[in-house]
């Protein structure tokens, strides 16, 4: 196993700069997300990694050992697909043996190790079916026992779980950690669904428009974004954001927000007067009769345990999640709190977090 | 609602409408089958009973036709004729009560042969072409790809037969007249087209995670190509190959003008069997009979492919 190292990678399709100076490691055995919204540059990096695309420019270094340029068959990495690439016409043992074929390994030591990969996977039973017969999250786990019967240095999954059903894919969710935690695979896993990315993920790299703006534990990520882009994308439902105009002392407690103060972490930074904005989790809203602010009930989702409640406020529609038991009636007028040692701040020009005392809870990536 | 109004299917078509559509493709079939049907009786009427009127269906089956197109004879006289030995085997036998002697073997089995090297030779060549290029115009970012691809297009826009006389004048200067390399590039030519376009479609239904996942294990990409394109093209490349194969099989035009003793095909082969010895039209049904066989049985082997294939891979599995 090895340590992926990718420096100020860069990728243009003509005009179309995909890929923005993108910079990560990954250590040995860990497992990295990228996530990102579509055509936010993660799959053109991940296919970078695995020498399918050559970069415009940056170096990508396999424990060490520059390929940037090397052919794909190579960089001894092992790629899964959204589409499985099965070879439909070829049976499950031919297809999880095809790596070792090409690699000139003898039959009798070629079925071994197959034979191996299936016990893992759990598919022995199906060595001898054709892939056209299998279900979705079967094909899956040939396509995962293709790449583990290599032994390759590392694992590059392209949305692997995209193709399957919610239910499939949650239980695919904890083998493919259960397998990565047994193998200690170093492990790229580009998805578009945060929920697959916070379930497995050691790092989560969050990509947009080909940049990379933040990369850090999945706590990290959820609880410090450094940008309203992560902010927004992570969390479900996304995070509200409060618009106001005000200025900042290093060492704040709390920002004005209308005609109320509003507690916040402490800054760490002086900012002159600007439009910022004030980031909150939906379940860090609080309902109280002196709320600061005020709105009327325009809604609520029920989910079970808990509800979504939306609440038309003077900065637009607030959610908050609240314990399913409270009644709300559509209309009644709410006053909201905030947990203070969880929000954010943001420089709404530049979409930037404000440094505050939040941030010094966890690391940065 | 009633029961039988719930069984009731928008989608599929009701028992009369099924009904009424397998009529109208039996129907089709017998009009198209007629001719063939046709000639295959003709081959083994006597020369008599094929220009009867009103035409025989019903007639004494006879081998004269088939006789006459592997053979040729020449008329004798009776005292001749007794002068001879026993007649040897069935065809001079059918002869001799003709008043004619088979003096020897037609030129029918070296037409043949020459179109089967022929049509085979520029089928394979054709698909093998178009297959790779259609791959390269699938896979890579070729410049003016659009262009490249509009102009190969383009090449069959005019009928082959409009450029005859250029091509006649080309191939007696560079020694390709009457050859059968010359006639194998003519019709590869004319169908490298085809096979590139019908197979573009082909190739670009495969997805390239195929490919990708091979050079990843450790494959070439032209390793990948063979291993693991081609089987995937096989349906593509069974049709396109049909389609290559009866063009030139078929082909009359050029091959009436460019060959004519070494490398004649069938196709102008038979019409001369006309003149030989009066219009003997049993021997020229024959001589079609027989040379509908190689396609017939091409097509049947095939034929698993090509259903799927004649729609152009528009429904994926």
């Amino acid at each position: 196993m090895a340590q992926i190292r990718v420096e100020a990678l860069n990728k243009s399709f003509g005009e179309f700069h995909a890929v923005k100076g993108a910079s990560f490691t990954v250590d040995d055995g860990q497992f990295l997300c990228l996530l990102g919204p579509s055509g936010c540059g993660k799959t053109t990096t991940l296919r970078m990694i695995a020498g399918l695309e050559l970069p415009t420019s940056g170096t990508i270094r396999l424990d060490g050992e520059d390929v940037t340029m090397n052919r794909a068959s190579a960089r001894d990495i092992a790629f899964v697909f959204q589409l499985f690439a099965l070879y439909p016409h070829m049976n499950v043992r031919r297809n999880i043996g095809f790596p070792l074929k090409c690699e000139g390994i003898g039959a009798v030591e070629c079925d071994r190790r197959v034979v191996e990969a299936a016990r893992i996977l759990r598919i022995s039973h199906l060595l001898d079916r054709s892939v056209s017969t299998l279900t979705g999250g079967d094909r899956q786990r040939v396509a995962l026992g293709r790449a583990i019967v290599r032994k390759p240095k590392c694992f590059l999954m392209d949305e692997p779980l995209g193709a399957l059903d919610t239910e499939m894919r949650e239980a695919m969710i904890q083998e493919l950690r259960a397998l990565h935690d047994r193998l200690g695979a170093t492990t790229v896993y580009v998805t578009h669904d945060q929920l697959e990315a916070m379930a497995m993920a050691d790092l989560i790299a969050v990509m947009n428009n080909g940049v990379v703006e933040q990369i850090a534990s999945p706590r990290d990520i959820y609880d410090r974004p450094v940008s309203l882009f992560v902010a927004d994308f992570i969390g479900s439902p996304a995070m509200n954001f409060l618009p106001f105009r005000g200025s900042l002392q290093a060492g704040a407690q709390a920002i004005r927000l209308g005609d109320r103060d509003v507690a916040i972490p402490t800054a760490r930074e002086a900012l002159v007067e600007s439009d910022l904005v004030l980031g909150v989790r939906p379940e860090h809203v609080r309902f109280s009769d002196s709320g600061m602010v005020r709105g009327e009930i325009y809604g609520s989702e029920y989910l079970g345990t808990t509800q979504i409640v939306t609440v038309t406020t003077p900065y637009g529609a607030l959610k908050a999640r609240s314990p399913a038991s409270m009644p709300f009636r559509i209309g009644m007028n709410v006053g909201l709190d905030f947990r203070p040692d969880t929000l954010s701040l943001f420089d709404q020009g530049s979409g930037r977090a404000i440094r505050t005392a939040l941030h010094e809870g966890g690391k940065h990536g | 609602m009633s029961a039988s109004n719930a069984a009731h299917s928008v989608v599929e078509p009701s028992t009369g409408t099924r009904r009424f559509a397998g009529l109208l493709v039996i129907l089709y079939a017998i009009i198209t089958m007629v001719p063939l049907i046709w000639i295959v009786l003709t081959s083994f009427k006597s020369p008599d009973d094929a220009i009867s009127y009103p035409p025989k269906v019903l007639f004494k089956p006879s081998l004269e036709g088939y006789c006459n197109v592997f053979t040729t004879r020449s008329r004798q006289t009776q005292e001749f004729i007794q002068t001879l030995g026993p007649p040897q085997g069935l065809c001079d036998n059918i002869a001799r009560s003709r008043n004619m002697v088979v003096a020897g073997p037609s030129n029918y089995v070296p037409r043949f042969i020459n179109s089967l090297i022929i049509a085979f030779g520029s089928t394979v060549l054709a698909v093998a072409l178009g297959t790779l290029s259609a791959y390269g115009f699938s896979r890579f970012r070729v410049p003016l790809k659009d262009d490249l691809l509009f102009f190969i297009l383009s090449t069959r826009m005019m009928p082959p037969i409009a450029v005859a006389i250029p091509i006649y004048l080309m191939y007696r200067t560079v020694g390709l007249s009457d050859t059968r390399l010359g006639m194998i590039l003519l019709y590869t030519s004319v169908n490298v087209s085809l096979a590139v376009w019908l197979l573009k479609g082909f190739i670009d239904e495969i997805p390239r995670e195929y490919e990708e996942a091979a050079m990843i294990d450790g494959y070439t990409r032209f390793q990948a190509f063979v291993k693991v394109v081609l089987p995937q093209a096989t349906t593509g490349i069974a049709a396109t190959a049909i389609f290559c194969l009866i063009f030139a099989w078929n082909e009359y035009a050029f091959a009436v003008l460019l060959t004519s003793g070494n490398a004649q095909t069938a196709p102008p082969f038979i019409p001369i069997i006309i003149g030989e010895g009066g219009q003997d039209w049993p021997a020229v049904a024959a001589g079609t009979t027989i040379f509908l066989v190689p396609i017939v049985v091409f097509t049947v082997l095939l034929r698993k492919h090509l259903l799927r294939g004649i729609t152009f891979g528009a429904v994926r599995k």
